[in-house]
């Protein structure tokens, strides 16, 4: 076991090192999140029952589109630098440095989001305490960044990076993204119980799945 | 993974194709390196001496053929043969916004090696780096990082080096030093360096190999042999290419 979460918190904390002497995902994500919140704020009228419906869908359009461009970098990173040999030329399993990878980017986009979040509850008049929240947020972000890990290294490879991340990666994220809408929905508007308990198993049952495909599918993806 | 001075080989390949795309560029190359040999594969642009490389390295996955590292077969046991293999490409593998030392840690972490700071300082003190350890990489001259880059592969005391034109940017001190590592008696490494410049390759290599169109189409130890034949026997099997 040491044998691999030893090299996974290696390439974790590597990425979290170069994130905080270059400030490149954090700050671009953050930036495009809060723009894509101000910009739907005034975008509508913000009365209680149009919020409580449009909501969600901003708060998970703002992440999800945000998080497209931290995933582009994520591999661009790799790739420009050669810097991917160098990962693979380590004596360890390549879904090593994928899981890696991944946690990075979720650690990203997760710093993101309680940065982001309190703004949107401003904005869009909401109680900052929302505890039903955390679980919702921490799945589908999960499974966020376990697609988007796979599909960020398999569009480093492409020479259009930039188009072929979103249109790979955003149909088969799509299933996560629909139950964190309806699952935040269900939270913001102070409904809970069996509502709740539709949304949050399918989101369990969607990251597990990713998280035993994503790595065989990275395997595939990373060796020429 | 053997380790037998008897078994012989350190690399043995039979019939190693590889293709990218519609274009093929390794089309059934045998080749077999003795343990402790240094062997200098030559030949023009194109002629897949960095697809060899690459091969052997477990970057790319070979189309057909038997290769072998250290005993072990490449594709089954990719992770044991990456344990006993240095190497040095034309990309330094470092990250620009760390420094040298903390490039040097994480590919340490990366092989779980133990007394970590002591074996940055003797590959840093290889290469004649250790008073540049701290900067940034992106602050470094080409020849400063692939020196740091030749430091690296050398982390994780491996038996087999595979270098792909490791010359390339390195000024004339580095280069002495590249031929102290190559020829080291003492530690005995398996070395297999692909370059172009024939000079370098008589001076470092016990045999050599030309490599073209995707295969080898000779072999010959260096022992006797002067430069001019080399340069002659070179231009033979490398016209039209």
């Amino acid at each position: 076991m040491g044998s691999f979460l030893g090299p996974v918190a290696a390439v974790l904390l590597k990425d979290v090192l170069l994130e905080l002497r270059t400030k490149d995902t954090v700050v671009s994500v953050l930036v495009f999140a809060l723009l894509a919140i101000v910009i739907f704020n005034f975008a509508i009228e913000p009365t209680p029952v149009m919020v409580a419906v449009v909501a969600p869908g901003i708060l998970w359009v703002a992440f999800t589109f945000g998080g497209v461009l931290g995933l582009t970098r994520s591999f661009a990173l790799e790739k420009d630098g050669g810097n991917l040999h160098g990962l693979m030329l380590a004596p360890v399993s390549r879904d090593t440095i994928f899981f890696g990878k991944m946690l990075g980017n979720f650690v990203f986009m997760t710093v993101v989001e309680v940065i982001a979040f309190p703004a949107f509850a401003v904005l869009f008049n909401f109680s900052l305490a929302m505890p039903g929240l955390i679980p919702v947020a921490l799945l589908a972000t999960l499974g966020i960044t376990t697609v988007g890990t796979v599909f960020s290294a398999m569009a480093a490879n492409t020479r259009s990076r930039e188009v072929m991340l979103p249109v790979l990666f955003l149909p088969a994220v799509l299933p996560v993204i629909v139950a964190a809408v309806e699952a935040s929905g269900i939270v913001i508007g102070g409904e809970g119980g069996s509502d709740l308990r539709r949304w949050l198993p399918l989101l369990v049952v969607f990251d597990a799945v990713f998280l035993v495909v994503c790595p065989v599918a990275f395997t595939l993806v990373i060796e020429e | 993974m053997t380790n037998k001075a008897s078994d012989g080989l350190a690399i043995e390949i039979k019939g190693l194709a590889k293709a990218f795309g519609r274009t093929p560029v390794l089309r059934g190359l045998d080749l077999d390196v003795r343990w402790g040999e240094v062997l200098t594969v030559l030949g023009p642009n194109g002629s897949g001496k960095t697809t060899l490389i690459k091969v052997l390295a477990t970057l790319t996955r070979p189309d057909a053929g038997v290769v072998r590292v250290a005993g072990a077969d490449l594709l089954r046991a990719g992770r044991s043969v990456r344990r006993v293999i240095g190497v040095v490409t034309h990309d330094a593998l470092l990250y620009d916004h760390l420094s040298v030392y903390e490039n040097l840690k994480f590919s340490g972490r990366m092989f779980s090696l133990d007394r970590l700071e002591d074996r940055i300082v003797a590959a840093a003190d290889t290469m004649g780096v250790t008073g540049r350890l701290h900067h940034r990489v992106h602050t470094l001259s080409h020849g400063m990082k692939k020196r740091f880059s030749i430091a690296r592969s050398l982390l994780h005391d491996p038996r087999i080096l595979l270098m792909d034109e490791p010359e390339s940017g390195l000024d004339q001190e580095a280069l002495e030093m590249l031929e102290e590592l190559v020829l080291d008696s003492t530690v005995r490494r398996t070395v297999l360096m692909t370059t172009h410049n024939l000079d370098r390759a008589l001076a470092l290599g016990q045999r050599m190999a030309i490599i073209s169109r995707g295969k080898i189409a000779y072999e010959e130890s260096l022992d006797s042999v002067s430069a001019e034949s080399l340069k002659e026997t070179y231009s033979r099997y490398t016209e039209g290419d």
